[in-house]
């Protein structure tokens, strides 16, 4: 409980000097910080409209953030989730249409499952270069992020493209009967409750199963998990394809209950900050539903800093920025304070 | 273009030929850039990040004072201040480069975006470039021989790292801090100082291979300028094995892979684009593939590094 509690402060102590930084960073705009702070918390739990907003917003980065957190178990650094979530939803859409005369609930089903398989094989096959080549996995999935992008582009511009979409290129639409839509009475679309649902699984299964505690061996010394002669190979494919699977499941829910059809809106930066959610969560599958909320406010305060202060939209990119390199670098005050004695916990 | 029919698949390899040399010169600035950083055995993955910076500065100084070379150094100025961050919060104790190299491509690319909104409209004077094919009648091989400057600058720092990595002081006391921490610590050098300094450099090349991007090709400033090169660039040096003139010859073999595309969709093949453009991804993972191994560490490789290990 101590160590929870130590995380918990030294994160805290990251967010008050990002705040801080950002604040001079707008004060060199001319805009006042301490309004661009209120502005920030207005624009993501202020209102009822915002934290629908700031939910659904979320929802996406509990599952790309898995995508980091769950290999990050067994001492892999995962970067994919961008590309193992174009790939899911590409998947999505193809058995989508292939099944279109099919009940909704069972073709809907079957829409996320091969979603979640799609994104579960490509980052899986980075964990498998790693383990049979010893390729670098984080550079690996980064270059599969591009790769999958270049194809999906490649797919809705020629072999799938819906010609009736007019304004930009996209891939044919899986039709209003596949859409799952709303969660009843709000306005966040049911991804929350699977990006919340798959938190709790991953959470369970990391740290309440012997194959979990085989793979926190694994991560944390190599040598002792093949002193004790545990599965190495199997382990790095499952964790890989766990987190693939949840950001292709990312990928899915953007295909059936936000867009329709796949196109280069499934490309907006969702595997990129769940990194940032995978590592102010400490790679914790429970931090990371709440640090999630966290993150998607910062996106979803974007709107309103942009139209009540002319900051770009980029903005909360920097933000989020500054946020990742300040967390990291709270990582080398764990345990030099006495309050929080050093003890696993 | 009915020049280009004339030429056939002859357009297209010279198109790929002239390509390679004006798309190579980002990847070799970020390349050389990271063969210093690795050699001291820190990774910075943040290049991308810096090299869009870089790209955003340059333009944007360029366009306010009128002198595009003014741009280039200050387009190394920003790279190497992201490269200070870099090498000051890497010198935390427990802090891992990697996780600090991803971070910054986020700010780095945040930052650039944010900066650079204002310079998305305005037209910035381009860098010069040496017309070597004026003696051609054919108007490809003309636009092939336009060589850039900075190429050409690129083309003799390779050599010229590689002499000073071997032979000279400071590339010797870089290589032992990569090398072995404990033996230059031995030897009195500040581990950190020489890491953050080399990192500090790498930024600085990266910046300036960003401000080749906006100054010159494809010589505008927009959120979509880069692709991954300074990425791809991060593999590169691995497969070049950490030797400065071995990253000129695949930086050439990457700009050949990425102008592919465009060189078919000169003579009309335009079918495939997508699939063409995603040439210098999959190379780069077949080279990685190919270049790396299960058992030993990498010939060239810096022991301390952490991707190697």
């Amino acid at each position: 409980m101590r160590a929870g509690a130590e995380t918990a402060a030294l994160t805290a102590a990251a967010l008050l000097v990002t705040l801080l930084l950002f604040g001079g960073f707008v004060a060199l705009h001319g805009v006042d910080p301490l309004a661009v702070y209120a502005t920030l918390f207005v624009g993501a739990f202020g209102t009822r409209f915002s934290l629908e907003d700031t939910l659904t917003q979320a929802a996406p980065l509990m599952l790309t953030a898995l995508c980091t957190a769950v290999p990050a178990r067994a001492g892999l650094l995962v970067i994919g989730g961008e590309g193992a979530l174009v790939v899911g939803g590409v998947a999505t859409v193809l058995v989508g249409v292939a099944l279109a005369g099919a009940p909704p609930a069972l073709a809907v089903g079957a829409m996320c499952a091969a979603g979640a398989v799609a994104g579960g094989l490509w980052i899986a096959a980075a964990g498998a270069l790693r383990h049979v080549r010893g390729v670098n996995e984080t550079i690996a999935t980064l270059l599969l992020n591009y790769t999958a992008i270049a194809v999906m582009h490649h797919l809705v511009t020629g072999p799938i493209r819906d010609f009736e979409q007019v304004l930009k290129p996209a891939s044919w639409a899986v039709g209003e009967r596949f859409m799952i839509g709303d969660i009843p009475g709000t306005s966040i679309h049911w991804g929350l409750a699977f990006g919340i649902a798959a938190c709790l699984v991953t959470y369970a299964l990391m740290r309440r199963t012997t194959f979990g505690f085989g793979v926190d061996i694994l991560g944390g010394n190599v040598r002792a998990a093949q002193m004790v002669g545990l599965p190495i190979g199997t382990m790095i494919l499952a964790t890989c394809f766990v987190g693939g699977a949840a950001a292709g499941l990312a990928g899915a829910i953007e295909v059936v209950a936000v867009h329709g059809f796949a196109s280069a809106s499934l490309v907006v930066g969702y595997g990129y900050a769940g990194i940032l959610v995978a590592f102010l969560a400490r790679q914790n599958p429970l931090a990371v539903v709440l640090v999630a909320v966290l993150v998607g406010g910062i996106s979803a305060s974007g709107g309103l800093l942009q139209r009540r202060f002319g900051l770009p939209d980029a903005a909360t990119v920097v933000l989020q920025g500054i946020l990742f390199v300040a967390v990291l670098a709270s990582h080398t005050l764990h345990g030099r304070f006495r309050v929080f004695p050093a003890r696993a916990g | 273009m009915t020049a280009t029919a004339d030429l056939g698949w002859w357009g297209v390899l010279i198109a790929v030929a002239g390509g390679a040399v004006r798309v190579s010169t980002p990847y070799l600035f970020v390349s050389l850039g990271e063969t210093l950083t690795e050699k001291s055995g820190r990774v910075n993955l943040g290049l991308e990040g810096t090299l869009v910076m870089g790209a955003m500065s340059g333009y944007g100084v360029a366009y306010l004072t009128g002198s595009p070379w003014l741009g280039v150094l200050v387009a190394g100025g920003a790279g190497a201040l992201f490269g200070l961050v870099h090498g000051l919060v890497c010198s935390l104790s427990r802090v891992n480069d990697v996780a600090v190299g991803i971070a910054l491509f986020l700010l780095g690319t945040g930052l650039a975006f944010h900066l650079g909104k204002p310079f998305i409209e305005p037209t910035a004077p381009r860098l010069p470039h040496l017309a070597l094919g004026t003696w051609s009648e054919y108007p490809q091989i003309r636009s092939a021989l336009e060589i850039n400057g900075l190429f050409i600058v690129g083309a003799v720092l390779a050599p010229l790292l590689r002499w000073g990595l071997r032979s000279t002081r400071w590339g010797l006391v870089l290589r032992t801090v990569g090398d072995n921490a404990d033996a230059a610590r031995a030897l009195g050098y500040s581990v950190e100082r020489v890491r953050t300094a080399a990192t500090m450099a790498g930024g600085f090349l990266a910046g300036v291979g960003g401000s080749f991007l906006s100054l010159y090709y494809p010589g505008t400033w927009n959120e979509g300028l880069s692709s991954g090169q300074g990425l791809m660039a991060v593999a590169l040096v691995i497969f070049a094995r950490w030797n400065p003139v071995a990253c000129f010859w695949v930086s050439l073999l990457f700009g050949a892979a990425t102008a592919l595309g465009p060189a078919l969709q000169s003579i009309g093949i335009t079918a495939n684009y997508y699939l063409y453009s995603a040439a210098p991804y999959a190379l780069t993972l077949g080279l990685l593939i190919w270049s790396s191994s299960p058992r030993q560490a990498l010939v060239g490789a810096p022991s301390e590094l952490s991707i190697s290990r």
